[in-house]
């Protein structure tokens, strides 16, 4: 049986319920599999029943893509037994670092995108595809810093990424929209230049303005609705390169599971249109 | 699609080490800029350029709320004992001084009831690290590997001359500690499980097991004399030796009550026989 993934929701512990008994056709669940790298428990269980009745995709926040030092081993090795355990839909991870020298901080931190940084990215990925034994996605990041140092623009060096390995790419339109607002680039003109052939997946979520500097500075906090801007963005995007699969996410400020899924039912019913016509 | 197996080369000169490399100078300063005080603090020209951007911020707060976050959520009966905002206030201190070791943040804070325990402004409150180990004893049991419980059938089916020499093996998940002088056990059920029960405590030891006799984790009253039997069957003691150490540690100890609760709480996975005849 091939299962067509229209629009995914963020998976979360509290709509675990309403979640594994949700009939609605083409959904599919996000985890973060950080959350799920134990020995055993009911996490798993939990996760098991979810993925008996719905796909699921493995979004990791922690590979440290982009940190100069060797991917960890047994992170990896236990995020390719979660995925050999769950056989997920997709896989995908982001454009960022996050430990370094045996600490982990948990963020998506930033780095000048130059020629040795892409070397180093792209082993990664490659040690991770292998790891996996599948293709994964890699996720453009929000920007909120000016970074000196670049030199590679971001489009060209994911598109690079993808060439080199063999990747795919995970669009997601709000950090597109907050970075283009955050340092000033036009969100229109990203997207239209983002290499469509390579996106796997799309990630739409809320962002909301920093609470010390205001509308100067936008946050990727995923804790409100997908804006109307984004929203755009997103209508402009799939008319461009068609339907993908896309997850709503949002992990703060949790409302209902219906809430949630009223959102979803946006997304996928713009991805089922092309697909219906097709049919 | 396998396509991508074929196209990856490795990149000819990416092996070399990159000790002094642009981008682990980079990461370096930033790391450190990070948990900086302030924007100058030992920084190279640049990294403090960065910092001193408002939108750094967003950095620092990020990773410090990931980890604050990560405790409150791993230590549920200490922050409710101490407060939210005195917790984690306590959390950030901890995090400055140590950043998870890896990204599963669920076993975040292993060290966290020893910092406690040498934290100056939490001396009036002696029994908060034996909480904070309780806490952290359900965490380690929550994720611990699956893998059947013994039944008390199963136990009860041996015959009673081999039972002597039969050893009984601690499921993976099933953890047990024991508090020589403070109700530690109490103190933190009520707060684990946000009880409204605020009667009187006899200040008394106290011990505890945690395990998952049927999926999720479950807790019970543990003396002194059945914590000293599972340390035995952990060592790989037999009954007999285990039942000695039990009364050892308690002379009055109801044995068959014990074997009772310990069995109906999953302590055991297994059992193997010490007679090898």
């Amino acid at each position: 049986m091939t299962t067509v993934l229209t629009a995914g929701l963020g998976l979360k512990p509290q709509h675990y319920e309403a979640a594994l008994a949700c009939p609605a056709p083409g959904l599919w669940f996000e985890v973060h599999p950080e959350n799920y790298l134990v020995a055993g428990g009911p996490r798993l269980t939990w996760l098991e029943a979810i993925r008996a009745r719905h796909p699921v995709s493995l979004h990791g926040v922690a590979l440290s893509l982009a940190a100069d030092a060797a991917l960890d081993p047994d992170h990896l090795a236990r995020l390719a037994a979660l995925a050999r355990r769950i056989e997920p839909a997709l896989v995908s991870e982001h454009l960022a670092w996050s430990t370094w020298r045996g600490a982990y901080h948990p963020d998506l931190l930033p780095f000048p995108r130059t020629t040795e940084a892409l070397l180093r990215i792209a082993l990664h990925i490659g040690q991770t595809q292998e790891a996996l034994g599948r293709r994964i996605a890699i996720e453009n990041p929000a920007h909120y810093l000016r970074l000196d140092g670049h030199d590679w623009d971001e489009i060209d060096f994911l598109a690079e990424l993808a060439r080199r390995t063999g990747c795919g790419l995970l669009l997601d339109v709000n950090n597109v929209h907050v970075g283009a607002h955050n340092l000033g680039y036009s969100a229109e003109a990203y997207l239209d230049a983002f290499p469509g052939d390579a996106v796997m997946e799309i990630h739409l979520a809320g962002h909301t303005p920093d609470p010390n500097l205001g509308q100067a500075l936008l946050i990727d906090s995923h804790d409100a609705p997908v804006a109307p801007e984004v929203w755009a963005l997103y209508e402009r995007l799939v008319a461009r390169i068609g339907a993908r699969p896309t997850l709503i996410e949002r992990d703060d400020q949790l409302p209902e599971f219906a809430e949630l899924l009223g959102e979803r039912e946006r997304a996928h019913a713009r991805l089922d249109e092309p697909l219906a016509a097709a049919a | 699609m396998r396509g991508w197996t074929n196209r990856w080369r490795r990149p000819r000169n990416a092996l070399r080490m990159n000790m002094d490399s642009a981008l682990s100078r980079f990461q370096d300063g930033f790391a450190q800029a990070l948990l900086a005080p302030d924007a100058d603090a030992g920084l190279t020209p640049e990294i403090a350029a960065l910092a001193r951007q408002p939108a750094f911020a967003v950095y620092r707060n990020t990773v410090m709320k990931g980890c604050i976050d990560a405790l409150q959520a791993n230590y549920p009966a200490v922050a409710r004992l101490v407060g939210e905002a005195w917790f984690r206030a306590a959390a950030a201190i901890f995090a400055r001084e140590r950043l998870p070791a890896q990204a599963t943040l669920l076993n975040y804070g292993e060290a966290f009831a020893e910092f406690l325990a040498g934290f100056e402004p939490a001396a009036d409150l002696p029994y908060l690290p034996g909480v904070a180990r309780l806490d952290r004893c359900w965490t380690e049991s929550h994720a611990a590997a699956d893998e059947p419980v013994l039944a008390a059938a199963t136990l009860a089916a041996l015959a009673p001359e081999a039972l002597a020499s039969t050893v009984l093996h601690p499921h993976a998940a099933a953890r047990w500690a024991w508090f020589d002088d403070q109700p530690i056990y109490t103190i933190w059920q009520r707060n684990r499980a946000a009880s409204q029960d605020e009667s009187e405590i006899e200040w008394q030891g106290e011990g505890a097991l945690l395990a998952r006799p049927r999926g999720a984790v479950l807790w019970a009253p543990l003396d002194a004399a059945g914590c000293a039997f599972l340390d035995a069957c952990a060592a790989g003691l037999p009954l007999a030796a285990a039942s000695a150490a039990a009364l050892e540690a308690r002379d009055d100890a109801d044995l068959a009550r014990l074997m009772k609760t310990l069995l109906e709480n999953g302590a055991f996975a297994r059992m193997s026989s010490t007679n090898k005849t």
